[in-house]
């Protein structure tokens, strides 16, 4: 109860400071739709690129958007020495890492939640499938999972914002090539069969990170 | 200052043996293959450095495990060893691959899941190094580098096994084989022979350096320890 | 009700604290003083449970550290010089999530108590981002004994304060201390110290070198005792004569 009443306030603090200044949802925003542009020109989106590519560049998106909004949420803890604040509270680390984390998936998702409605009308694409949309979270959560852990480590060193991209892309590259492909796959109406692999791989992925971020959490905040 | 350990001089002479002897073995015992040529002697090495840069970084990764439970620093210098020594095999695998794949693939370098999961772990790990730079505290060093190390070793087959997804064309030399793998060859006897005691010289290089490594580690501790207390 | 024994905490090769002894009874209002890298901050931070200790014992209240961590971190209040505030939130909302995860019931009541306390009810309503440097410093004052806790640790809370601040500053922390809290407070400044703490304790290379009772102080004396501490134990390093000077964090 203690745990749950913990996280909820975590999710809640962070949810309502960011309601407030919008500084967050506005920056990875405004930069997932300058991405979308850029991939416009650099890959000419006729209509019939747009089939093969289309997963891929929302990804791609979503990835830069989401390390913006992880470096933002952990520094927004360690300017004032707020994270020292939560680590006073008599709370479970975890019900801290987990509260940053479902803060963090909240923000992306509200992000994406903008973009594709944006993506779809702008290339008449339909985006709007539930094993599409099912995908997106999946991927989302494993990619904060991960993030949210690392970026608890890079705003307590000397590089920060540089090294967090540096740390979590490589380590996302399983979620990064498996959520591009079941997203694909839906896009282009495959076979559910086709799409499994994919969507197994997705389930493991945030299982496993999701567990051992949660083991190894408490080593990353305390000295 | 510690002397050099006897054992330790006795372990280098061994490598030193036993790498020489690989080598002849390679241009010498081992018989030429029908299809590739010569090019294919570099399989012997290929395989085996691959093997050193796998095992490094498992090493890294337990070291990694070992020291979160424990703290003790002995445990970071091993990680770091292991990890710098990883990096420096997998990027010769890489190499001795590209020379092989020119002639049979072709190609110096081609997007399949081995090489593709080969780069992504060099990168893995230099981010590893590049994290262990941004920190001055270094016992925050040695926590953050072995939750990466470990974090790093499990992202490793999940990389593999998402790239494997597209299809392969790297041979599958042990094991079961691909239909479409090219470059396939099956081994004669005196190949394998070769092939394991390779294998065997590697492992033997690899400890050796990782004993040079964590000697050279504890020296340059024992100088920050003298500088600390000239300081005070 | 704070009890320490042989306390060391080594960073890499460094020990910046090396077998510290330090009691404090219940009531007590202990002044930590100590030049520049004396490990004041790191001492305080291993009480605050934010820190591990490498070697020795550490309780407080009857509970060890850091097994017993949770058990501690609900009978302590702590300020740094930092204010672990969210500039986002309202004075009340950042009240109100620390009450929260302290898991207060009555919450309302409890934040304007505390809000009247530090003299910032007028303005629960505006962002913390707003306030200034003193303010801030008064509302994590606020945060710190929202849950009202056994022990306060103050970690050089004057830091970056004007005098006017520091005086209402003071105002609050003879509050606290006059509640019976035990309260302990690191600080580089002679003079406030001296009107407030009832013992002083001196830290000088990861020990502690003296300590004295206000009783047998006479104020004008504090100065002297305090340098003959500290001289006397590093007798070679003209370096730390004299006041300590403003100090920032000790941790490396």
């Amino acid at each position: 109860m203690n745990f749950l009443r913990a996280t909820f306030a975590v999710i809640a603090k962070d949810l309502a400071g960011e309601l407030r200044s919008r500084e967050l949802l506005s920056a990875m925003f405004v930069f997932a739709l300058l991405v979308i542009l850029i991939f416009n020109f650099a890959l000419e989106l006729d209509v019939k690129t747009r089939n093969t590519v289309t997963a891929g560049v929302l990804w791609v998106t979503f990835t830069f958007a989401g390390s913006l909004g992880l470096n933002r949420s952990l520094a927004i803890e360690k300017d004032r020495g707020c994270m020292d604040g939560l680590l006073l509270a008599p709370v479970d680390r975890s019900a801290i890492y987990f509260g940053k984390m479902f803060g963090n998936l909240v923000f992306m998702l509200l992000v994406e939640a903008i973009v594709l409605p944006i993506y779809s009308l702008l290339y008449n694409t339909d985006l709007f499938q539930i094993g599409f949309l099912g995908v997106v979270f999946l991927g989302s959560l494993g990619y904060v999972a991960v993030g949210t852990l690392l970026a608890t480590m890079t705003v307590q060193t000397r590089t920060r914002d540089v090294l967090l991209p540096i740390l979590l892309f490589p380590l996302t590259i399983p979620v990064l090539i498996a959520s591009v492909k079941a997203s694909m796959g839906f896009l282009q109406g495959l076979e559910i069969e086709a799409i499994r692999p994919w969507l197994n791989l997705l389930i493991v992925y945030d299982t496993v990170f999701i567990a051992v971020a949660f083991m190894v959490f408490d080593f990353v905040v305390e000295e | 200052m510690q002397p050099k350990p006897k054992l330790l001089t006795y372990l280098d002479v061994f490598t030193v043996i036993l790498f020489l002897l690989s080598v002849a073995m390679v241009f010498f015992y081992a018989p030429m293959e029908a299809v590739m040529g010569n090019v294919q002697r570099v399989f012997y090495f290929h395989v085996a450095v691959g093997w050193v840069g796998m095992l490094s970084f498992l090493a890294a990764a337990i070291a990694g495990i070992l020291y979160l439970r424990s703290k003790e620093r002995k445990w970071d210098l091993f990680a770091v060893a292991a990890v710098e020594i990883g990096i420096v095999f997998t990027f010769l695998n890489i190499v001795t691959g590209s020379i092989w794949a020119r002639p049979i693939w072709n190609t110096w370098w081609t997007w399949d899941p081995r090489l593709t999961t080969a780069t992504i772990m060099e990168l893995i790990y230099f981010a590893y190094l590049m994290l262990r730079q941004g920190i001055e505290d270094p016992e925050r060093r040695a926590r953050f580098g072995a939750v990466y190390v470990i974090l790093g070793f499990i992202s490793v087959p999940l990389t593999f096994f998402s790239a494997r997804l597209f299809r392969t064309i790297h041979p599958v030399v042990i094991g079961t084989n691909q239909p479409g793998a090219e470059g396939q060859f099956d081994m004669t006897p005196k190949m394998v022979q070769t092939f394991l005691f390779s294998l065997f010289t590697f492992t033997f290089v690899f400890i050796d350096l990782m004993w040079h490594r964590l000697r050279l580690g504890r020296l340059a501790d024992q100088v920050e320890q003298l500088k600390l207390k000239l300081s005070l | 009700m704070i009890v320490v024994r042989k306390l060391v905490k080594r960073f890499g090769l460094k020990s910046v604290l090396r077998g510290l002894d330090f009691t404090v009874q219940s009531g007590e209002f202990v002044a930590i003083l100590g030049p520049n890298g004396a490990g004041k901050t790191t001492f305080l931070r291993i009480l605050a449970t934010l820190s591990k200790p490498s070697l020795g014992e550490v309780s407080i209240a009857g509970f060890a550290l850091p097994a017993q961590a949770a058990a501690v971190r609900r009978r302590l209040g702590v300020v740094t010089h930092l204010p672990l505030l969210y500039g986002d939130l309202t004075a009340e909302e950042n009240l109100r999530f620390y009450g929260r995860l302290y898991g207060l019931t009555a919450l309302n009541q409890r934040i304007a108590e505390v809000l009247k306390l530090v003299g910032l009810y007028e303005r629960r309503a505006d962002l913390v981002r707003t306030f200034s440097r003193g303010m801030q410093q008064r509302l994590a004052i606020g945060r710190a004994v929202l849950h009202d806790p056994e022990v306060i640790l103050f970690d050089e809370p004057h830091t970056g304060l004007d005098q006017d601040a520091c005086s209402m500053l003071d105002n609050v922390l003879r509050q606290v201390a006059a509640r019976g809290r035990t309260v302990v407070m690191t600080s580089h400044d002679l003079m406030r110290v001296s009107e407030l703490a009832s013992r002083f304790d001196v830290l000088s290379n990861g020990v502690i070198v003296a300590s004295a009772q206000r009783a047998q102080l006479a104020p004008d004396q504090l100065l002297a005792f305090y340098r003959q501490a500290v001289q006397q134990n590093n007798p070679l390093n003209p370096s730390l004569e004299g006041e300590p000077q403003k100090e920032g964090n000790d941790l490396p």
